[in-house]
C-alpha cells in the first residue's frame, strides 16, 4: 500500500540516470476507533528534502474528533482547509529544497576542485595509475555524477508546473518572497549545460557569506544526521502561514456538527444577503473580496487570521457549491439508522458516554489545555503494530509550533480511492484500509512522540492504517440529542432548503409585475416564535459555542470596545449583556433605540466614564451599520460636538464637565437638540421623540425572560434581521419609490408607499421611520459600496417635538 | 443646567417670546430633511456663486476658490492663487459653440483679479498691482465686458485687456454695481450713488466710461443697491433708508424710511443702545423678485410691494441678530439667513392680523412723491396699513456655528449656506434625494442585470 519513493528514482527511465522528482498529490483519508472514541481525517503530503530516501519525506496532518459523523459530513471541507494548508507547506518547501539544492551544488563544486587538485597532485607524485591517483579519480567522478544529479534536481524543483503554481492563489505573498525563487524559476532550464558559470553565479548572487564545505566521499549514514525540522523545511514564513491556516481550520470546525451546520447555514445565508449584511452584522472581509474576487487568499492572509474562524469558511463559496452533491451522497447514506444501529449495537453502549463526554469537554479542552497528553496517548494506542520497515524519520517539532504535525509514512493513491468512495464513505475504512493496494508493499508504522504543547482537539499525529477494522458508529450524535429540544441537527446548508439554494433574481421588472401580495412568507416567522421557544432555541445555539465560556471582564472588553480591532459577534454578545441590563433598568430604552435604529443621533451624558461607556456599550448593538471598527460609536467624548460629529457618529458618551468646556458642550446640545436625543444617565431622563409602536417592543420588552446577553443579543439580532429583510424589499420594490406610468405623480407613489408600510408591513409611522431609514442606508451602500468615495456623508433628520421621558 | 437643557425649553422658549420668535422642533412644512457638510475652507466662507445647474464656487477670507458639485457634495476643483481674502467673486459666461462656457472672476485683497476655469481649474488669466483691491465686480453680459469697481471704475473685456476706467475716488471707493438701461452703471459709493455711461464704439478698445450724474438722497453710507426690474432699482443705507429709483431717469420714486422709535423703559434702552442702536436700523441686504423688495433692516425683515408702494409685511425681530442675506421665491417663500447662525424661512400669509402688535409709531413709513424730498424728514405715523400680510416663520435650518453669511438655491437640489464657522452645508429635500436615490438604484440595478 505504502509508495516506496525509492523505487521511483530506481525505476527512472533507462538511458538516464539521474533521480526523479515525485511531483504526488495529496491522499486525505478518514480513519477511526470507535472503541477509543476517536476519529481522524488524515491528510498525508510528502515534502522533499534533500536527505531523505528518495528525497521525499512524508507528513501527515490530522483533524480529530470524537465525533465520527463530523469527520464524514465535514471531508469536504476538511479536505479543501487541508488541501490549503498542505499547498502552502509544499511551497515553501520547493523554495527550501531549492536553496538547498543550491548551496549543495556548491559544496559539490567546491569538493571537486579540491579534489581536483589533490588528483593533479597525486599523479605528479605517483603517476597516473597509482591506487591513490585511481581513487582520487574515481571520487572526482562521483562527484561530478552528484553534481549533475543535483543540477537536474534542481531543474526539476524550479521548474514545477505552473499550473500547479496557480491552482494556489491564496498565496497573495508571494511576490514578498526573497528573489531567489523565483529568479531560478526564471532561469532556462538548458543554459544549465554550463553548471560551473551558473551556480557560481547563482552562488555569488545569492548567498555570498556561504562557504562551501568539503563533501567527504562517502556520505554519512542516516541516523548520524539530525533530520531537519519542518520548519527548515518550509522556508519559515510558509510554516508560520500553515500554522496560522491550521489554528483558523482548528477553529472553523469547533462545535459538534449540529453548530458547525447552523454556522455554515448561517454564512451561506449571510453571503446571499450581502446587500443588507453591513447594517447588523459582523462585518466581513468577504464583503471587499466578493468584489475583488479573492476568495481563497481570505484564510492565509496575515491580516486575516485575527478574524474567527467564519473567513475561513465563507474564503471558498465555490468549494461549497461545488461539492453540494457529493457531500449529499455522504447524507444519505449514512441515515439509514436501524441498520447501522443493529451493527453496532454493543459498540454503541460502549462509547456513547464517553462520547458525550468528550463532546462536551472538547469545546473548553481545546481552549483551556494546551497540553493534554492524554488524547495523544490514546491515539497512539490505535497505531497498528506492524513491523518498521526502514529508520523512523520522525523527529519532535521545533518547540514553536503550536500545533502537532507529525511525520508519518504515507500511503499514496489513496486520494483516489477516496473520490471514489466519496458516495460511500463508510467503505473508505473497509475497503482502503484492510486491502493495501500493493501486497508486497510493507506497510510501516507511525511513530508518536508527544508534543508537550499539543492541542487536544486540534490537529495531531495519527497512525494510518487498519484502524477502522470496526465499523464506526456515526449515529451517536443522533442517540444523544433524543432528550433535548433539537432533535435533529440542521441540515447541511447545501442540501433540503431550496429557499437557501435559489439566488435572488429580482429583476426591477419582475417586482413591478408581481405586487407585494408574496409578503406572507415574510410575515410568518415575526411572531410565529413564542418567546419561550424562541429563547430555549437561542439558549442552545448559545451553548453550543465553545467560545462563550471565555469570560472577560467586561469593564476593559466595553473600555477597548471600539478601538482597533474589528468588532465581533464576541464582542457584541457581551454588549448584550449590559443591554439587558439598561432596558430592564430603563423604562424608556425604547425610546432611546428607537432614536438609534430611526438614525438619530443618541447622545448618552454623564460625569461618570464607566456608566457612560457601559451604556455605549449596550447600545452599541442597535447602531445600523456600525462599521468594522464600530466608526459609528463615539464611546467618549470630552469636547463640544460639531455637526460633522453628528454626522459620522450615530451614538456619543458625552462628558459632562463643570467648566466652560461643560457649558459650551451644553450649548451645542441645546443647539442641535432636534438632530439628537440625549440620555442623561446623572438625572436618569431622556429626551428623544416619542415612540410607541410594538416593533422595538419586542425587541426591548423590560419584562423579558431572557437572562444571558447573549441569548438577548441573539434575539436582537434575529429581530434585526427581520428589520433588515423588511428594508431590504422596501427598498427593493420599484413601484414603492418610483411611477410605474408617466401619468402617475408623485402624490400616487407616496400613497401607495405608505400603504405598504402600513398595511402590508403593518408597520405604524414610527416603524416605518425606522424602515425608511434603513432603506435609504441600503441604497447608499447599494450605491456607493462599503467606501464612501464621493463626497461627504448625507445626514438625515426630521422635524419631530421631542419630549423627556422620566423613570 | 441640565434641566434647561432637557425639560425647561419652555421656559427658556417664553423668555426667547419676548424678543425674537422660536419655532418649535415640529416644522411640517420644512422639507429640508437631509444636510452635507462640506468642509475645506480655513476662514470665513463669504461668497457662494452658483456655476450652473449642480456646480457653485466658494470663496472666502482664506483666498481660496473651491469648485463643489451641490449634488453629491464632492469637491470638484481647487482654485489657488489669490495670497489674502477674496473680496468679490462672480460667474462669467459666454456662448462656445453649443453651449455657453462659464468662468469665474475673483478680486482679492492683494490686489489681483483673476478668471479661472472651474472646469479644469487652471486661473486663465490674471491681473495683478492694480491701484487698489476691487470691492465688487459687474459682468455685462450685454456688452461682452466687465467691470471692476474699487476705489475708482475699470472696464475689462473677456482677455483682461483694461479698456478704460473712470478716475480715483475718495476712499470709500465703489461698494456695489448694478447695471442699468442704456449702456448705464449705477455705483454706490458711500452716501451717493454714481450713475456711469459706457460709449461703446464698434472696436472694444475705444470703449470709454463717464460719469453722468449723482444721486445724492441719501444721509448716509449706502449698504445694499439691487435692480428691481427694467423701470426701477433700489438702495438701502446704514439708517434704514429705502430708495426705489427710476432706472431711466434716475429720480426718486419711493423713499421710505424704517424708523425704530419707540419708548422703551430705560435700562432696556440702554442695553439696546449699546449694541443694536445703529446695526438695528442699518439695511443690510436688499432682494427683489421684480415686484416686491425684501429688505434686511438690523435683524427684521420689510416686504415692500413696488407697485402698491407700500409695505407688505414686515417682521421687527425676524432673527436673533443681523440679517446678512435674504431671497424671494416665487411662490410667497421668502428665506433669510443672519449671524445668529440660522436660515430661516418665511410664508406670506394673508391675515387679518398683524403678527406683532402695532406699537404705536414704531413702524414710520412715508411716501413721497418725486422732488419732494424735504418733506421726508418729517416722519410721521401711519395708520394701520390696510392688506397688511403677516410672514409667518415656517421652519429654520440650524447647522452653523457662526454666522451664515450667504446662501445660493439650486431649484432641483437644495440650497447651500456658507458661514464665518468655516463650513458650507447643502441642505437637500430628504424626500427628493430618497427618489433620486430610488432612481439610481433602479438603474444600477439594471446596469447589474439583477443583484
Amino acid at each position: 500500500m505504502s509508495v516506496d519513493y525509492q523505487a521511483s528514482f530506481v525505476g527512472h527511465p533507462p538511458g538516464c540516470n539521474y533521480p526523479k522528482l515525485n511531483f504526488v498529490e495529496d491522499s486525505k483519508v478518514v480513519l477511526g476507533d470507535s472503541k477509543e472514541g476517536a476519529f481522524a481525517y488524515v491528510h498525508h503530503l510528502t515534502l522533499y528534502d534533500l536527505e531523505a530516501r528518495g528525497f521525499v519525506r512524508p507528513f501527515c496532518m490530522a483533524y480529530i474528533s470524537a465525533d465520527e459523523r463530523k469527520i464524514m459530513q465535514q471531508f469536504q471541507e476538511l479536505s479543501t482547509e487541508f488541501s490549503k494548508a498542505s499547498e502552502c507547506l509544499k511551497i515553501g518547501n520547493r523554495k527550501a529544497f531549492a536553496n538547498e539544492l543550491i548551496k549543495k551544488l556548491k559544496d559539490l563544486e567546491y569538493t571537486r576542485t579540491v579534489l581536483h587538485k589533490e588528483t593533479e597532485l597525486q599523479k605528479q607524485n605517483s603517476g597516473c595509475y597509482s591506487t591513490q591517483a585511481i581513487d582520487k579519480a574515481n571520487e572526482l567522478a562521483n562527484v561530478e555524477k552528484s553534481m549533475y544529479e543535483h543540477k537536474d534536481l534542481l531543474r526539476q524543483i524550479t521548474s514545477y508546473p505552473n499550473r500547479k503554481r496557480k491552482d494556489c492563489e491564496f498565496l497573495p505573498q508571494e511576490q514578498d518572497l526573497p528573489a531567489d525563487l523565483a529568479e531560478t524559476e526564471k532561469k532556462p532550464t538548458p543554459t544549465e549545460s554550463n553548471p560551473d558559470n551558473k551556480s557560481e553565479v547563482i552562488s555569488g548572487q545569492r548567498r555570498p557569506s556561504y562557504t562551501p564545505q568539503l563533501i567527504k566521499g562517502k556520505s554519512a549514514k542516516c541516523f548520524d544526521k539530525k533530520l531537519k525540522t519542518l520548519e527548515e523545511l518550509c522556508d519559515s514564513y510558509f510554516f508560520h502561514q500553515t500554522m496560522d491556516h491550521l489554528r483558523l481550520i482548528e477553529n472553523a470546525f469547533r462545535g459538534d456538527l449540529c453548530y458547525i451546520y447552523t454556522k455554515q447555514i448561517d454564512q451561506a445565508l449571510l453571503k446571499k444577503q450581502k446587500i443588507t449584511n453591513f447594517l447588523f452584522e459582523e462585518y466581513k472581509d468577504w464583503e471587499e473580496e466578493a468584489a475583488s474576487k479573492q476568495f481563497c487568499g481570505a484564510s492565509l492572509v496575515p491580516d486575516n487570521s485575527l478574524l474567527p474562524s467564519i473567513t475561513l469558511m465563507s474564503g471558498e463559496p465555490e468549494c461549497l457549491e461545488s461539492h453540494a452533491p457529493s457531500i449529499e451522497g455522504v447524507h444519505t447514506n449514512m441515515e439509514p439508522e436501524t441498520s447501522e444501529e443493529r451493527l453496532q449495537g454493543p459498540d454503541l453502549t460502549d462509547s456513547s458516554p464517553s462520547d458525550l463526554t468528550q463532546e462536551n469537554s472538547e469545546g473548553t479542552d481545546a481552549e483551556m489545555k494546551p497540553s493534554s497528553t492524554s488524547s495523544g496517548d490514546s491515539f497512539g494506542v490505535t497505531g497498528p503494530e506492524m513491523p518498521h520497515v526502514h529508520t523512523p524519520q520522525e523527529k519532535p517539532e521545533s518547540p514553536v509550533d503550536p500545533e502537532a504535525l507529525y511525520t508519518d509514512n504515507v500511503q499514496e493513491d489513496i486520494a483516489d480511492t477516496v473520490d471514489d468512495a466519496e458516495a460511500n464513505t463508510e467503505e473508505i475504512s473497509a475497503t482502503d484500509f484492510t486491502k493495501p493496494k500493493h501486497p508486497g508493499a510493507p506497510c510501516p508504522s507511525a511513530i508518536f512522540e508527544q508534543q508537550p504543547s499539543m492541542k487536544a482537539e486540534a490537529v495531531c499525529c495519527m497512525g494510518q492504517e487498519r484502524l477502522l477494522r470496526e465499523e464506526p458508529s456515526p449515529e451517536l450524535a443522533q442517540e444523544c440529542y433524543d432528550d433535548t429540544v433539537v432533535k435533529q441537527e440542521p441540515q447541511s446548508c447545501l442540501q433540503g432548503d431550496p429557499a437557501l439554494q435559489g439566488d435572488f433574481t429580482l429583476g426591477a421588472a419582475a417586482i413591478t409585475e408581481d405586487p407585494p401580495a408574496g409578503l406572507s412568507p415574510y410575515e410568518l416567522n415575526s411572531d410565529s416564535l413564542s418567546d419561550d421557544v424562541s429563547r430555549m432555541n437561542l439558549d442552545d445555539m448559545s451553548d453550543t459555542t465553545s467560545f462563550m465560556s471565555t469570560s472577560n471582564n467586561s469593564d476593559r472588553m466595553s473600555s477597548s470596545f471600539f478601538y482597533g480591532n474589528p468588532i465581533t459577534v464576541k464582542q457584541k454578545k457581551k454588549a448584550g449583556q449590559n443591554a439587558l441590563r439598561f432596558i430592564r433598568q430603563y423604562p424608556f430604552s425604547q425610546q432611546a433605540i428607537f432614536c438609534l435604529l430611526s438614525g438619530r443621533t443618541l447622545v448618552v451624558l454623564g460625569t461618570d466614564e464607566r456608566t457612560v461607556r457601559k451604556l455605549v456599550n449596550a447600545l452599541s448593538i442597535f447602531v445600523p451599520n456600525l462599521g468594522k471598527y464600530g466608526e459609528t460609536v463615539q464611546p467618549w467624548l470630552s469636547s463640544p460636538f460639531q455637526l460633522t460629529d453628528l454626522q459620522n457618529w450615530k451614538l456619543i458618551g458625552l462628558h459632562r464637565m463643570a467648566s466652560p468646556t461643560g457649558s459650551s458642550m451644553l450649548h451645542s446640545l441645546n443647539r442641535y437638540g432636534r438632530y439628537i436625543g440625549v440620555l442623561d444617565t446623572d438625572q436618569k431622563t431622556l429626551r428623544c421623540p416619542p415612540y410607541r409602536s410594538a416593533l422595538i417592543g419586542n425587541m426591548a420588552n423590560h419584562r423579558t425572560q431572557i437572562k444571558r446577553g447573549s441569548t438577548y443579543f441573539m434575539h436582537v439580532q434575529c429581530m434585526l434581521t427581520q428589520l433588515c429583510s423588511k428594508a431590504f424589499l422596501y427598498t427593493f420594490c420599484h413601484h414603492l419609490h418610483l411611477p410605474i406610468s408617466l401619468s402617475e405623480d408623485h402624490e400616487s407613489v407616496a400613497s401607495r408607499r405608505s400603504s405598504f408600510l402600513h398595511q402590508q408591513l403593518g408597520y405604524s409611522e414610527e416603524d416605518s421611520k425606522i424602515v425608511q431609514f434603513l432603506s435609504e442606508l441600503i441604497k447608499h451602500y447599494y450605491l456607493q459600496g462599503p467606501s464612501r468615495t464621493v463626497g461627504p456623508p448625507v445626514f438625515c433628520f426630521s422635524y419631530i417635538p421631542s419630549v423627556l421621558h422620566k423613570i | 443646567m441640565l434641566r434647561w437643557i432637557l425639560g425647561g425649553r419652555e421656559a427658556q422658549g417664553a423668555v426667547e417670546k419676548n424678543t425674537v420668535l422660536v419655532i418649535g422642533e415640529e416644522q411640517p412644512k420644512n422639507s429640508y430633511t437631509e444636510l452635507q457638510v462640506l468642509k475645506g475652507h480655513f476662514d470665513i466662507v463669504r461668497f457662494l456663486v452658483q456655476i450652473d445647474d449642480f456646480r457653485f464656487a466658494s470663496a472666502g477670507d482664506d483666498g481660496l476658490v473651491l469648485v463643489w458639485n451641490a449634488q453629491t457634495g464632492e469637491r470638484l476643483q481647487e482654485l489657488r492663487g489669490h495670497s489674502q481674502q477674496i473680496t468679490a467673486m462672480t460667474a462669467y459666461s459666454w456662448p462656445s459653440g453649443d453651449s455657453t462656457h462659464t468662468s469665474l472672476i475673483t478680486a482679492s485683497s492683494d490686489r489681483t483679479l483673476s478668471l479661472w476655469d472651474p472646469d479644469t481649474g487652471n486661473r486663465v488669466q490674471t491681473v495683478s498691482d492694480l491701484q487698489s483691491s476691487a470691492k465688487c465686480l459687474l459682468v455685462l453680459d450685454r456688452l461682452d465686458l466687465w467691470i471692476s469697481g474699487g476705489n475708482e471704475l475699470c472696464v475689462w473685456d473677456r482677455d483682461f485687456h483694461l479698456l478704460c476706467k473712470t478716475d480715483h475716488h475718495s476712499d470709500a471707493g465703489i461698494t456695489a454695481m448694478i447695471e442699468l438701461p442704456k449702456n448705464c452703471i449705477a455705483a454706490a459709493m458711500d452716501k451717493e450713488i454714481v450713475i456711469y455711461r459706457l460709449s461703446v464704439s464698434s472696436s472694444k478698445l475705444d470703449t470709454t466710461v463717464s460719469e453722468i450724474r449723482r444721486l445724492v438722497d441719501h444721509q448716509d453710507s449706502i449698504r445694499a443697491l439691487i435692480n428691481v426690474n427694467d423701470q426701477a432699482f433700489a438702495s438701502g443705507s446704514h439708517v434704514g433708508e429705502l430708495i426705489i429709483w427710476d432706472s431711466l431717469d434716475w429720480s426718486i420714486q419711493a423713499y421710505e424710511r424704517i424708523l425704530w422709535d419707540e419708548p422703551r423703559p430705560e435700562g432696556q434702552a440702554e442695553i439696546r443702545l449699546g449694541f443694536h442702536k445703529q446695526s438695528e436700523m442699518s439695511v443690510q441686504h436688499l432682494a427683489s423678485d421684480g415686484q416686491f423688495v425684501i429688505a434686511a433692516v438690523g435683524s427684521g425683515l420689510y416686504l415692500y410691494n413696488i407697485t402698491t408702494r407700500s409695505v407688505v409685511a414686515y417682521r421687527k425681530a425676524a432673527h436673533d441678530s443681523n440679517i446678512l442675506h435674504t431671497m424671494l421665491f416665487p411662490d410667497g417663500q421668502l428665506m433669510s439667513c443672519s449671524e445668529d447662525g440660522s436660515v430661516r424661512m418665511w410664508e406670506l400669509q394673508d391675515l387679518p392680523l398683524p403678527a406683532e402688535p402695532a406699537s404705536a409709531g414704531f413702524f414710520g413709513m412715508w411716501t413721497f412723491g418725486r422732488s419732494n424730498k424735504q418733506a421726508s424728514q418729517q416722519v410721521k405715523k401711519v395708520p394701520e396699513v390696510t392688506g397688511l400680510r403677516t410672514l409667518e416663520l415656517t421652519g429654520d435650518l440650524i447647522g452653523h456655528s457662526g454666522a451664515v453669511q450667504m446662501f445660493v438655491h439650486f431649484p432641483d437640489l437644495g440650497l447651500v449656506t456658507c458661514s464665518t464657522d468655516q463650513l458650507i452645508i447643502v441642505w437637500k429635500n430628504g424626500e427628493m434625494e430618497a427618489r433620486f436615490r430610488s432612481l439610481a438604484l433602479f438603474q444600477k440595478l439594471e446596469e447589474n442585470q439583477g443583484l
